[in-house]
C-alpha cells in the first residue's frame, strides 16, 4: 500500500490495526482501536487526540510494542514490527510514559542511563556502561537542563525534574522515533511550556519523528504538524490542525460545542469552551 | 539554575522536627555523594571487595563463639591447615579442630549461605513486584516451600530418593506455587498495590499454615515436635556433603539472578518501560521466579522459615550503597550472610549451653523494622 519512493519518509504505517486487552471470544466485542489504517510521516510531530478511552495511549503502546496488535500489520521505517526483536525495537523507537513511578533510591544519572541498555547486548542483559555511553547521556542531560541533577534521587525531585529526565533517558537511546504519552499532563504552565519547546527543538534540530498523545487541544495545535483524531477506537479524522481542528468535528468526536478562532501568534486553530 | 527547582525549600518549613523523620532522612538527603552518581567498574569492586573483607572478619569472629570460646591465632592456624596440609589427620586428632571444621564451621557456613540467599531473594522480589515490603517471608513463598517441604518429610518422599534429593524439590514446587498464586493477585488490579500484595501474603500465610498444622497434627510426636522447631527456623550443623548439595541449588539460582541484575533495574520502571527498552519481559520474570523459587526453597527446606532477613538486608543495603542491581545483588548477599551468621551466633551462645531458633531473632528485629518503614515510608510506597 506504499510507494516506494513515499516509504523513505513514513514513519509508521498501520495496516486495518485492531487491538483488544482481552483475547480469545470476547475480543472482538471489547476492541480498543478497530480497523486503523494511517500513515505516520517521519521527521513531523504528530498529536494523538481524543476523548477518554478512545485508545489514545493503546494506539502509542502499540507504535513501542509493548502491546502487539489482535489483527493488522505495522510497518516501522520500512520494517514489520512484529519480525523485529525488542532490542531492535528499542533501538528505533523510544517511549515516554505518561507517569514514572520508582519506589527505589535510584539517582537520575542512573535512570538516564538505563536508556543505553537497548545499545549493548549482554548475556541476560548484564553490561557496564562504556565512555559512549557516559558521553551520551551527559549531552541529553544537559539538553533537558537536568545535568546537574546527576546525583540526586529520583524519588526526591520534582514531578517537572523526574519527566525532564525521563525525556533524557528517551534521548540516550537514540531513536527515530520518540513516543511520548501526554507529556505535559502533570506539569505546571512554565514546566509544560519548557516541555513542549524542547519536542519541538528536538524534532526541528535532529529530525525527530515525534508521535504524542495529548489530552490538550490548544498545545497540540501549537506543536503539532499532524493532528490525528481518534474515537471510541477509530479514526475520526487526520490532518494539519487547521484541516482538523474544526467546531463540526470537535463536536462529533467529544460531544460538546466548542468554539474554534485563531491563536494571535501563530494563527493556528484555537480552542475555547463556549460559556 | 531556577531556585523553584531547587526540592530543599519545598520541604515544609511548618512540620515540627520529627526525630523519626530526621532519621529516615539522615541517610538519603536529597544528593548522594557525586561518587554515587552512577555505577563504574571501581566502585563496584570497591564495594564487594570491601563486603568480602568484612565477611571473612565476621566469619572467623563467629567461629571463635561457641560453648567452648576459640583463640583467633587458633582458628587461623586451623582453617590453614586444613586449606593446605593433610587436614583429615589434623582433623581427627585434635578435639578443638574437630569441633571447629565438623561442627561449627558447617553451621556458620550455612548460615551465611542461608541469610545471603534469602537477600538476594528479597532484592529480586521488590524489583519484580516494585515492592520494597516484598520478602519470601512477608508475601508467603518461605510457607509455600515449608508446606512443600513438610508434605514431603510427613510422606515419606525425603527418604525414598535419597535423603536429600526430593526435599528441596518438594520446597521449590511449593515456593513456585504461592509465587505463581501473589504475582497473579498483584498484577490483576491493574498497576501496583502495596495493600493488595500485603494482605495477600498475609492470607497465603494462612492458608499454607493451616496446611501445614494439620499435617503436623497428623504426624506422630517426634516427627511433630522435629517439625516445630524447624518451621522456626533454626540452623542446626549439617555436614559437608550436605551443604555441598545446598550450595548447588544456590549457585544455579544466584547465577540466574546475577546475570540479570540489569533487566531488574529496567523492571524496576514497570514491566512497559522495560520493554519499551529492549527488556524480553515475559522471558526475565520467568527466569527470576524460578531462580527465586530455587533459592527459597532450598534454603527453607534446609533451615526453615527465617523471616525479614529479605527484607531488611535490602533496604538497607539500597540506602548506603546503590539501587542498581548489578551491585545491590552481590553487596545485599554478603550483608545478608553476615547478618545471620551473626544472628545465628547469638542464637546458639547467649542462652548456651541451650539455643533458640535464629528465626526469633530475625523476626524480633526485622518486624519492627517492617512496621517502621510501613509507617514512615506510605507516600514513597505509594500508599499515600
Amino acid at each position: 500500500m506504499v510507494n516506494d519512493h513515499m516509504a523513505s519518509n513514513v514513519a509508521y504505517a498501520l495496516d486495518h490495526v485492531s487491538f483488544s486487552y482481552s483475547r480469545g471470544k470476547h475480543a472482538e466485542s471489547e476492541e480498543v482501536l478497530k480497523e486503523l489504517s494511517c500513515l505516520i510521516l517521519s521527521g513531523r510531530v504528530l498529536g494523538i487526540l481524543g476523548p477518554n478511552g478512545s485508545g489514545k495511549s493503546t494506539l502509542l503502546k502499540l507504535l513501542a510494542r509493548v502491546l502487539r496488535p489482535l489483527t493488522g500489520t505495522i510497518d516501522i521505517l520500512g520494517e514489520s514490527l512484529s519480525s523485529l526483536s525488542q532490542l531492535d525495537v528499542a533501538k528505533r523507537v523510544a517511549l515516554v510514559p505518561q507517569e514514572t513511578l520508582q519506589v527505589f533510591p535510584f539517582t537520575i544519572a542512573e535512570m538516564v542511563l538505563m536508556g543505553r541498555s537497548p545499545h549493548h547486548q549482554g548475556w541476560g542483559g548484564w553490561h557496564w556502561e562504556d565512555a559512549q555511553d557516559l558521553a551520551v547521556a551527559q549531552t541529553a542531560m544537559e539538553e533537558l537542563d537536568v545535568a546537574h541533577l546527576g546525583n540526586r534521587l529520583v524519588t526526591e525531585v520534582s514531578g517537572g525534574e523526574r519527566q525532564r529526565a525521563v525525556i533524557a533517558r528517551a534521548l540516550v537511546q537514540e531513536p527515530q522515533i520518540l513516543l511520548l504519552d501526554e507529556p505535559t499532563a502533570f506539569l505546571d504552565l512554565h514546566h509544560q511550556l519548557d516541555i513542549a519547546r524542547i519536542i519541538k527543538r528536538l524534532n526541528r534540530e535532529r529530525g525527530l519523528t515525534v508521535v504524542l498523545v495529548s489530552h490538550d487541544l490548544n498545545l497540540a495545535s501549537q506543536y503539532c504538524d499532524q493532528v490525528l483524531m481518534l474515537n471510541h477506537g477509530r479514526l475520526a479524522a487526520m490532518g494539519s490542525p487547521q484541516t482538523v481542528m474544526k467546531p463540526d468535528v470537535i463536536e462529533t468526536v467529544y460531544g460538546c460545542s466548542v468554539l474554534v478562532d485563531r491563536h494571535p501568534q501563530s494563527g493556528r486553530p484555537r480552542v475555547s469552551l463556549p460559556l | 539554575m531556577k531556585p523553584i527547582l531547587d526540592a530543599p525549600s519545598q520541604r515544609s518549613p511548618s512540620s515540627a522536627f520529627s526525630l523519626e523523620r530526621a532519621i529516615v532522612r539522615l541517610p538519603v538527603s536529597n544528593a548522594v555523594p557525586a561518587s554515587r552518581q552512577t555505577l563504574t567498574r571501581s566502585r563496584w569492586w570497591l564495594w564487594v571487595g570491601a563486603a568480602c573483607v568484612v565477611t571473612l572478619l565476621v566469619f572467623v569472629v563467629c567461629l571463635g563463639f561457641g560453648t567452648q570460646t576459640i583463640s583467633y591465632s587458633t582458628i587461623i592456624a586451623v582453617i590453614m591447615g586444613a586449606t593446605t596440609g593433610p587436614s583429615m589427620e589434623l582433623g581427627s586428632s585434635d578435639p578443638t579442630s574437630v569441633i571447629l571444621l565438623q561442627v561449627r564451621m558447617p553451621r556458620v557456613v550455612l548460615a551465611f549461605f542461608v541469610g545471603g540467599s534469602l537477600a538476594m531473594v528479597g532484592v529480586a522480589l521488590q524489583a519484580l513486584l516494585r515492592n520494597p515490603l516484598a520478602d519470601p517471608f512477608v508475601i508467603g513463598i518461605s510457607s509455600g516451600a515449608a508446606l512443600g517441604a513438610a508434605i514431603a518429610l510427613l510422606f515419606g518422599l525425603g527418604i525414598s530418593v535419597g535423603s536429600l534429593s526430593a526435599l528441596p524439590v518438594c520446597a521449590f514446587a511449593g515456593a513456585l506455587l504461592s509465587l505463581i498464586i501473589m504475582y497473579r493477585i498483584s498484577s490483576a488490579q491493574y498497576g501496583f498495590s502495596v495493600y493488595t500484595l500485603l494482605l495477600a501474603g498475609v492470607v497465603l500465610n494462612a492458608i499454607f499454615s493451616a496446611f501445614i498444622m494439620f499435617l503436623t497434627s497428623i504426624a506422630d510426636p517426634n516427627q511433630a515436635f522435629g517439625m516445630y522447631a524447624w518451621l522456626m527456623g533454626t540452623l542446626t550443623g549439617p555436614d559437608w556433603p550436605t551443604l555441598g548439595i545446598l550450595v548447588l541449588y544456590l549457585g544455579a539460582g544466584l547465577v540466574i539472578l546475577g546475570i540479570h541484575a540489569q533487566s531488574l533495574n529496567l523492571l524496576t520502571l514497570g514491566e512497559e518501560t522495560a520493554r519499551s527498552l529492549g527488556v524480553e519481559v515475559e522471558r526475565v520474570k520467568k527466569m527470576v521466579f524460578l531462580s527465586a523459587a530455587l533459592l527459597t526453597g532450598a534454603v527453607v527446606s534446609f533451615s526453615g522459615i527465617i523471616g525479614f532477613v529479605g527484607l531488611i538486608i535490602p533496604h538497607a543495603v539500597r540506602l548506603v550503597v546503590s539501587a542498581d542491581h548489578r551491585l545491590l545483588l552481590p553487596v545485599a548477599g554478603l550483608v545478608g550472610g553476615m547478618f545471620l551468621m551473626l544472628a545465628d551466633t547469638v542464637a546458639r551462645t547467649a542462652l548456651s549451653p541451650s539455643e533458640f531458633p535464629v528465626g526469633v531473632i530475625t523476626a524480633l528485629v526485622g518486624g519492627p523494622i517492617f512496621l517502621w518503614l510501613l509507617t514512615t515510608r506510605q507516600t514513597q510506597l505509594g500508599m499515600k
